[in-house]
């Protein structure tokens, strides 16, 4: 049997990862408010693949900030869902930044984005059955080992069901988790926009996941449309201020698991960064309820 | 074909019918829920390129641009998770592009944001300071031996049309009555510390700072410079070159690097 380096080290949420605090998307739009302003904020995070470029100015602001604050890398393009064999060449992109910026935390989602030649840039839904099972735990086996530590996987936003699937997405999360090791990254929006487009009960979802897993949340806000049968379909979009739902749903996770990093995330219709620091700073009034 | 196969032919072509074997739990359409991840992806792409070519936009207006970019997404999808690589063959594809031709400078205009781009995220590298170039220049007895490496971030663009007016009278708000378009103009793109610069230069010149990129040294340059224009002006392109800090190492032919 094959020995992965990454089993020598603690599991994801036991290593000293990101503080237990509200961190904030960094976007390069907010680069030098950031830095001229330096603001009380736990940690960024970045999605990995905008700074997989050779220089200038991101990263040389994202230089910067992360001399200051903690960092979380948020990978969008591994496609760990996917069909196909993991990008070695992305993968090894991966390492390269890892290695630059000695992250807190690596993310990536059960999702896939590539398949064959193209790339989707979307993350999409698999079937939850035992062959995509063996395959999602070997590429997050092959992550963990190439990068030598452990990996957090984001739980998805999904519309449509897979009438292959033969297993619920929190058994399939649950069972990816005991076999690899690696964290949950519980995006606490994707369970509340998933449960309502699949008409599940959000606390039931919860409380079916393995829960100690948890290494970090996101919260972000969603857009409504509906379906063929005029039905609310909601929409990840992070263009939104956070629903009161996704904020009631927060505080139940915190009563289960204690406080936990816990990231806003923004990426559509970007307000002002004072905004968003409201909303950081009312994920840290929720946080520090949970603490003892 | 395999699940995802279906899922990912289905994706990309409009047209196509939702992929069998999907869903929705209250028994809506899965086709209704299915144009959810396929405007995902469409959007998001277009908004890529609404992102990169913010002047492209503005002279065919946002709908025009849109319905554009949605068929080069489908032409040309990306073939890499960086998206900040995606729309290389843009220019191109918008030179074919039929309903675009009544804006000939339109595909120039898009090359020209696309080194803009390049030139934002291209590799670091110290200039030497203009002082130093100046110093190393006169003490070289054999100018034109010289090598003159530049920045990673520079590149340049011939076009028959104004494309750099055309270009910077689209990030001032304003008239812009006065605009020529109709005459040729190369463009000089490099970032200098943070920032990207763009300057309209001659043929001559693109041809010269072409072939230095290209490694030739000094006087091999200047001919071909000659070649593409009599009145190529050394002086004023080294200028621009030095004070621009675009030079970053000077060497003589002989000098083999270890």
């Amino acid at each position: 049997m094959m020995t992965l380096s990454f089993l020598q080290t603690p599991s994801a949420a036991q290593v000293p990862g990101l503080p237990l605090r509200a961190g904030l998307g960094l976007k390069n739009e907010h680069f030098t408010e950031v830095l001229d302003t330096c603001p009380d904020i736990g940690f960024f995070e970045v999605h990995a693949e905008n700074y997989m470029v050779a220089g200038g100015p991101f990263h040389h602001y994202l230089g910067l900030i992360r001399a200051q604050y903690p960092l979380s890398l948020h990978g969008v393009g591994l496609s760990i869902g996917g069909e196909n064999p993991l990008n070695r060449e992305h993968l090894a992109r991966l390492a390269t930044l890892i290695e630059r910026y000695q992250p807190q935390a690596f993310s990536e989602h059960l999702a896939w984005s590539t398949h064959g030649p193209v790339f989707f840039n979307d993350l999409l839904p698999l079937a939850y059955d035992v062959a995509a099972l063996n395959r999602v735990c070997e590429h997050v086996d092959q992550v963990q080992s190439t990068l030598k530590r452990p990996m957090l996987l984001e739980n998805p936003s999904t519309y449509l069901q897979f009438q292959r699937s033969t297993l619920d997405e929190t058994d399939f999360i649950g069972e990816i988790i005991r076999r690899t090791g690696c964290g949950l990254l519980l995006d606490v929006n994707n369970v509340y926009v998933s449960c309502i487009n699949h008409q599940r009960d959000p606390l039931t979802y919860i409380d079916a996941l393995p829960l100690h897993a948890v290494a970090e949340i996101h919260l972000a806000g969603f857009a409504e449309d509906t379906d063929s049968l005029g039905e609310r379909l909601l929409i990840d979009d992070h263009g939104a201020p956070i629903d009161n739902a996704v904020w009631q749903l927060y505080e139940h996770v915190l009563a289960r698991t204690g406080p936990v990093a816990t990231l806003i995330e923004r990426d559509n219709q970007v307000p002002a960064f004072s905004v968003l620091l409201a909303e950081a700073q009312q994920a840290e009034r929720h946080l520090s309820r949970g603490r003892p | 074909m395999s699940l995802l196969e279906d899922f990912a032919a289905a994706l990309l072509a409009p047209d196509q019918a939702c992929p069998a074997g999907l869903f929705s739990s209250n028994g809506a359409d899965p086709a209704s829920r299915f144009a959810v991840y396929r405007n995902n992806v469409h959007g998001s792409l277009i908004n890529a390129l609404a992102t990169a070519y913010p002047v492209t936009l503005q002279l065919v207006g946002d709908e025009f641009f849109r319905a554009m970019a949605g068929c080069y997404v489908q032409a040309c999808p990306p073939g890499s998770p960086l998206i900040s690589e995606y729309g290389a063959t843009f220019s191109g594809f918008i030179q074919g592009f039929e309903p675009a031709a009544s804006v000939p400078y339109l595909a120039d205009v898009a090359r020209l944001e696309h080194l803009r781009v390049r030139a934002y995220h291209a590799a670091d590298a110290l200039a030497l300071e203009p002082q130093a170039v100046l110093q190393q220049l006169q003490t070289h007895t054999e100018l034109g031996t010289l090598h003159l490496q530049l920045h990673p971030s520079l590149a340049t663009l011939d076009s028959r049309y104004a494309v750099v007016a055309v270009w910077a009278a689209h990030q001032t708000e304003g008239a812009i009555a006065t605009l020529n378009p109709w005459h040729a103009q190369g463009a000089l793109v490099l970032r200098r510390g943070l920032e990207v610069k763009v300057f309209a230069i001659d043929s001559g010149s693109v041809a010269f700072i072409d072939s230095l990129n290209q490694g030739a040294r000094l006087e091999k340059a200047l001919a071909h410079a000659l070649e593409a224009s009599a009145e190529f002006d050394l002086h004023q392109c080294l200028a621009l070159l030095i004070n621009q800090a675009a030079i970053t190492h000077l060497s003589l032919e002989h000098k083999v690097s270890p």
